[in-house]
């Protein structure tokens, strides 16, 4: 060691390692060998096999933890189904002292939890502890309050049941209250599947729910591998699966969860753009840089791992973001000095090295600090790629490690397409002194967080969550309430799918259609005048188009009388249809009010045409005429109720604990497709497209297949009531042929089915090629005229994405 | 100030492009202000060489309405001698020659100063130009410098006129400061922004570009006086233009956060915030100082506990 001389010349810094000896005692204690955590007992695994754990910055091992098999999660999955009986039934008060319970207990194990949690996973014990752990405490807080609130503030809402949380390894504790907390809070019991190379403060944490009285079986803590996972995600009797973890593995999860009526939510990669424009304070724009894509060495699904700089001040900004890579320290987790550890193991090394080898392939300059990096344990240094371009492979893959790519842009609008040009998103800094460029920029970007002149900010009161391929649905905030719950008067779908004779889906068979041939039957009385023709075109991008195929499909009252024809649509006309959809997308940016009046004038229009609607149904259906008559009255109510949704759902200020505002934005979701139901043919039609519309999107509709006239009689409604060409776009014809272009179209960021179970199942599972949101009905109707099921809030959730803004304020 | 032959800053032409060309984020600022000193620990012999280290920086301070000559003696006298003997000795510190940086006053306590201080290296700074407020007359101003140099101030804290930065009249600014240089001659100049009373960072990053292109030797943050004194973050934004300006110019301009600074650990934070934001020459007296008073005791207090494993007690440090 050097004397206090030699420092006093060198002015180094020196290791300053945090203690581990608690941490090691608490893995002495209990022969550091862990069990599952089943219905508050710590159960052996069935076939008593074991996962080791190792420490990343040393390779040391840890602790053995139980790897799970599908009986052992059968037996969490029976614990948690048996004590949701009694837990659901509690009061909002009871589940509050025991969340708030919780999160007094993190706090007071806090620096021992930080310490276990630095040294299985290897992040800097400085994270950990003034990042991970207090964010821990504070989602348990936060939610004890929504537990407390429920009754009144998810009244008409109900737990889901047992739910499967299948979490990653990069912010272990973390990511486990995320999940557990919303779920508690709104009365759910829990499997929970860790990480397998990091569960210790998971089973810390089951101590802590024992320590805190929770009850057998509300929380069961499973560790293992991909078994375990499978078993969750597949387990009939659960009832929602949360993930959190890569792309590609939700995919996987939506296909398997596909059709089963489990709800689903996802938290997938990202590659979030780091936009810095020539007005940005670039020391602040740099700093904001270590913590985008060097925090947690770069293992983060949000990280600002694609640095987008103005190409006038590139340069510059460059020059100095190498400057302060050479002052990163990397080194031991538990050393309170680094700013960056160890990556979480060899597999993850070397993952991240293939990609920074492919880039340098490609031709990027490679730029690592010249900084002492330790010798052994899995550490990667801190890396700059430029050289890059949209095409590169390095700026298209999430890389998950402490590697940036940059690239220039020259204007905002230039920004904003690069930003967009991605098939994530997550996250997005945004550095600009200016509010007019800040603000565009947030409000363009597609991206479920949006930092500005900041970046990894993280609050209970704030949903997190993805766009496009980043996953659906949100993890904080009210909005992330919503994945816990149901609306009351909705049972769990539980469909049982009839795949014939091959006993396989099939979706060949499925979406399969041969165009209809003339029938040899004539509907016309021999010698008599033939009726005039009427035949319904399509209607896409405000123009009635005749059906690409040039086919048509006869529609046939209950009686079996032709009383129509309608195009056949195909899938150029859906092609077409989306296009027309794109286009029309200057709709978001039409003001509220001005949504409101179009939706108005079209229920205006509709009102004075109301005997002709109400006949049509009656033709049609063979409904009573009063019935009829109801329902196109309900439709214009409905048209109302929608125009008034216009511009009340815009969003909310989260309460976070950023000095500064943090604005929940209801963004739209883009372009949705919607499949409508056969029951309340022009009832189902308006309640599904006109939320739809009044949130922004545009949409492709597929009406009733036997009953599609009331959407077509809609085309005259629609061009008298000044709405833009292409926001809604009807495609009649075979609904499951058409749907299974519309829900493959990668251009499509939502799907809404109201059909078959079997065609929910192929809606989900198709869905998996982009992420896009669904939204089906696993063959069980609704009460279309009923308020409650008709037009609840579940149609303006559904047609709204989360998208929280951070804005931090201050002067001096 | 000792061996540390760095050229003197001889000004610049104003650039007022540069002082244009600022862009300050104050909550981004914050954010980094917050963590500087819990991404980095200094502890052990660590941390007893960077305490020592940071009384070589200590301007050490009486700037008050009752300062006598037996005040000024004492507290020069401490200046000497800073930590201790036994506690020196037990660190192997003895023969590092720690003194304080200065020892800083009113123009009138020079000559007490320099009385205690003959024979020694250690600088007397005298606080000039209608110090705390800075609007006396102009020309006594300058007289003030003039007459505190001759008296043999070897470093003289200048106070600027708060109002040219805050009616953003920049060339006003240069003018005086480069008056204020002019009368300085061979003494170095100290600048004060009195940043509590500047408003945004903005105009304390533009108010620094300004000394610097006027040929400050130091730029420093308060006068003491203020109701806001240092601040990291008018730290973090002082030491980014210092670095800006030795990329324009390759001249290093030295900086004096003052007032506030109490602690042993407000002191290793500071130092941390110029490693990380300057780099090591920065952690010396040629570049950096504290205006201080009472943190030299504390940092005595946690050196003795250094030694002894024992927390000390205030009474057992001699005081200035």
């Amino acid at each position: 060691m050097p004397s206090i001389a030699e420092i006093f010349k060198t002015m180094d810094y020196s290791p300053a390692p945090e203690s581990a000896a608690a941490a090691q005692a608490w893995l002495d204690d209990h022969g550091r060998k862990f069990d599952l955590f089943i219905n508050n007992q710590w159960q052996a695994p069935t076939d008593a096999t074991y996962i080791e754990v190792t420490a990343p910055a040393s390779g040391a091992k840890l602790a053995d933890v139980a790897n799970a098999n599908s009986a052992d999660i059968d037996k969490a999955v029976k614990a948690a189904r048996k004590a949701f009986k009694t837990w659901s039934a509690t009061t909002g008060h009871q589940r509050a002292r025991y969340l708030y319970a919780i999160a007094r207990n993190i706090q007071k194990h806090g620096r021992l939890f930080s310490v276990l949690e630095s040294l299985d996973n290897g992040k800097p014990i400085r994270e950990s502890r003034d990042i991970d752990i207090p964010l821990v405490a504070r989602h348990f807080y936060h939610h004890a309050g929504w537990a407390q609130l429920m009754a009144t503030e998810m009244a008409g809402y109900q737990p889901l049941g047992v739910v499967g949380q299948v979490i990653p390894w990069n912010f272990p504790l973390l990511m486990l209250a995320w999940k557990i907390a919303p779920a508690l809070a709104m009365g759910n019991t829990v499997v929970i599947k860790l990480a397998p190379s990091t569960p210790l403060t998971a089973i810390l944490f089951a101590q802590i729910l024992q320590e805190s009285g929770l009850p057998a079986g509300v929380v069961n803590v499973v560790t293992g591998g991909d078994e375990a996972g499978a078993s969750i995600t597949s387990h009939p009797d659960i009832d929602k699966i949360a993930f959190t973890g890569s792309t590609p593995v939700g995919a996987i999860i939506r296909r398997v969860t596909a059709g089963t009526g489990k709800k689903l939510s996802l938290e997938l990669g990202g590659k979030s753009p780091y936009i810095v424009f020539e007005d940005a304070d670039p020391d602040g724009a740099i700093e904001g840089l270590v913590d985008a894509i060097w925090f947690n060495q770069g293992e983060v699904c949000c990280a600002g791992s694609r640095l987008l700089v103005q190409e006038n001040i590139a340069d510059d900004f460059l020059a100095n973001l190498r400057r302060r890579m050479g002052q990163l320290r990397v080194g031991d987790s538990l050393d309170k000095s680094i700013d960056m550890g160890a990556v979480v193991d060899p597999v993850q090394y070397a993952t991240i090295d293939k990609w920074v080898k492919a880039g340098v392939n490609e031709g990027a300059a490679i730029y690592q600090p010249d900084i002492p990096m330790p010798e052994n344990g899995c550490f990667y240094p801190p890396t700059l790629l430029t050289n890059v371009s949209p095409s590169s492979t390095v700026v298209q893959e999430e890389i998950f490690g402490p590697v940036l790519v940059a690239m220039t842009f020259r204007t905002p609008a230039e920004a904003i397409q690069l930003a967009n040009n991605t098939r994530y998103g997550l996250a997005a800094s945004i550095w600009s002194e200016n509010i007019n460029t800040a603000l565009e920029v947030a409000h363009k970007v597609k991206a479920g967080s949006v930092w500005i002149n900041s970046t990894n900010l993280f609050d209970a009161a704030s949903g997190f969550g993805g766009y496009r391929e980043s996953g659906f649905g949100r993890e904080g905030g009210k909005e992330g309430l919503y994945e816990y719950v149901r609306p009351i008067w909705k049972k769990r779908p539980k469909p049982t799918l009839d795949w014939g004779e091959n006993g396989e889906p099939d979706v060949k068979a499925w979406s399969k259609h041969t165009p209809p041939r003339p029938s040899t039957k004539s509907s016309v009385a021999n010698g008599s005048l033939p009726p005039l023709d009427r035949t319904s075109k399509l209607y896409i991008g405000g123009k009635q188009a005749r059906p690409d195929g040039n086919y048509n499909l006869p529609i046939l009252s209950p009686d079996g009388r032709e009383i129509g024809q309608v195009g056949d649509g195909n899938r150029k006309d859906i092609r077409n249809a989306v296009e027309a959809a794109h286009k029309a997308r200057g709709w978001a940016d039409r003001s509220p009010h001005n949504r409101a009046q179009i939706l108005y004038y079209i229920a205006e229009n509709l009102a004075i045409r109301a005997d002709e609607f109400a006949q049509r149904l009656v033709d049609m259906t063979g409904c009573k005429k009063k019935d009829a008559e109801a329902e196109v009255q309900q439709s214009v109510e409905r048209l109302f109720t929608y125009a008034a949704w216009s511009d009340k759902f815009g969003g909310t200020v989260q309460e976070t604990t950023l000095r500064g505002i943090v604005v929940a934005y209801h963004d739209y979701l883009g372009v949705i497709g919607i499949a409508c139901p056969d029951e309340a043919p022009l009832l189902a039609f308006i309640s599904l497209l006109a939320p739809a519309i009044a949130r922004g999107n545009t949409v492709i509709v597929i009406p009733s297949e036997k009953y599609p006239l009331s959407a077509t009689d809609f085309y005259q409604i629609l061009e008298t009531s000044d709405l833009p060409a292409g926001v809604i776009n009807i495609v009649t014809g075979k609904r499951d042929h058409l749907t299974k272009t519309l829900v493959e179209h990668d251009d499509v960021d939502a799907m809404w089915y109201f059909g078959t179970a079997e065609g929910s199942y192929f809606v989900e599972y198709l869905s998996s090629s982009n992420m896009k949101r669904t939204w089906v009905n696993y063959g069980t109707a609704r009460d279309w005229s009923d308020e409650t099921q008709g037009a609840g809030h579940d149609f303006l959730h559904e047609s709204i994405q989360v998208k929280n803004i951070w804005v931090p304020t201050g002067v001096t | 100030m000792e061996n540390h032959s760095i050229a003197r800053n001889t000004g610049i032409p104003l650039n007022l492009g540069w002082v244009e060309n600022t862009t300050v984020n104050p909550s981004a600022t914050q954010r980094r202000a917050v963590t500087l000193g819990k991404r980095r620990s200094i502890k052990k012999e660590w941390q007893a060489a960077w305490l020592l280290k940071a009384i070589t920086c200590i301007d050490l301070t009486t700037l008050a309405g009752d300062d006598t000559p037996g005040k000024v003696r004492r507290l020069a006298a401490k200046a000497r001698q800073p930590v201790r003997q036994d506690i020196l000795e037990a660190l192997g510190a003895e023969n590092l020659g720690i003194t304080t940086g200065a020892v800083c006053v009113y123009h009138e306590r020079i000559p007490d100063a320099l009385a205690v201080l003959k024979g020694t290296k250690i600088p007397v700074a005298a606080v000039s130009t209608g110090f705390p407020a800075g609007l006396s007359p102009f020309t006594q101003r300058i007289q003030e410098i003039k007459a505190s140099v001759a008296l043999g101030a070897q470093e003289i804290d200048i106070v600027i006129s708060r109002e040219h930065v805050l009616q953003g009249n920049w060339e006003a600014l240069y003018r005086e400061v480069c008056e204020m240089r002019a009368a300085c001659g061979e003494a170095h100049m100290k600048t004060i922004l009195a940043t509590g009373e500047l408003g945004p960072l903005w105009n304390v990053a533009k108010a620094s570009k300004i000394c610097m292109m006027a040929g400050a030797d130091f730029i420093k943050t308060s006068t003491g006086k203020e109701p806001v004194n240092a601040t990291l973050e008018v730290g973090l934004t002082m030491t980014r233009t210092i670095r800006e300006y030795q990329a324009m110019t390759d001249f290093k301009i030295g900086f004096k956060p003052a007032g506030g600074i109490r602690t042993a650990k407000d002191a290793l934070t500071w130092q941390i915030l110029m490693k990380e934001e300057l780099g090591n020459e920065w952690l010396e007296p040629h570049l950096f100082r504290f205006g201080a008073s009472s943190l030299l005791t504390d940092i005595e207090r946690q050196l003795s506990h250094h030694v002894t494993g024992r927390y000390a007690a205030k009474h057992h440090m001699p005081i200035s």
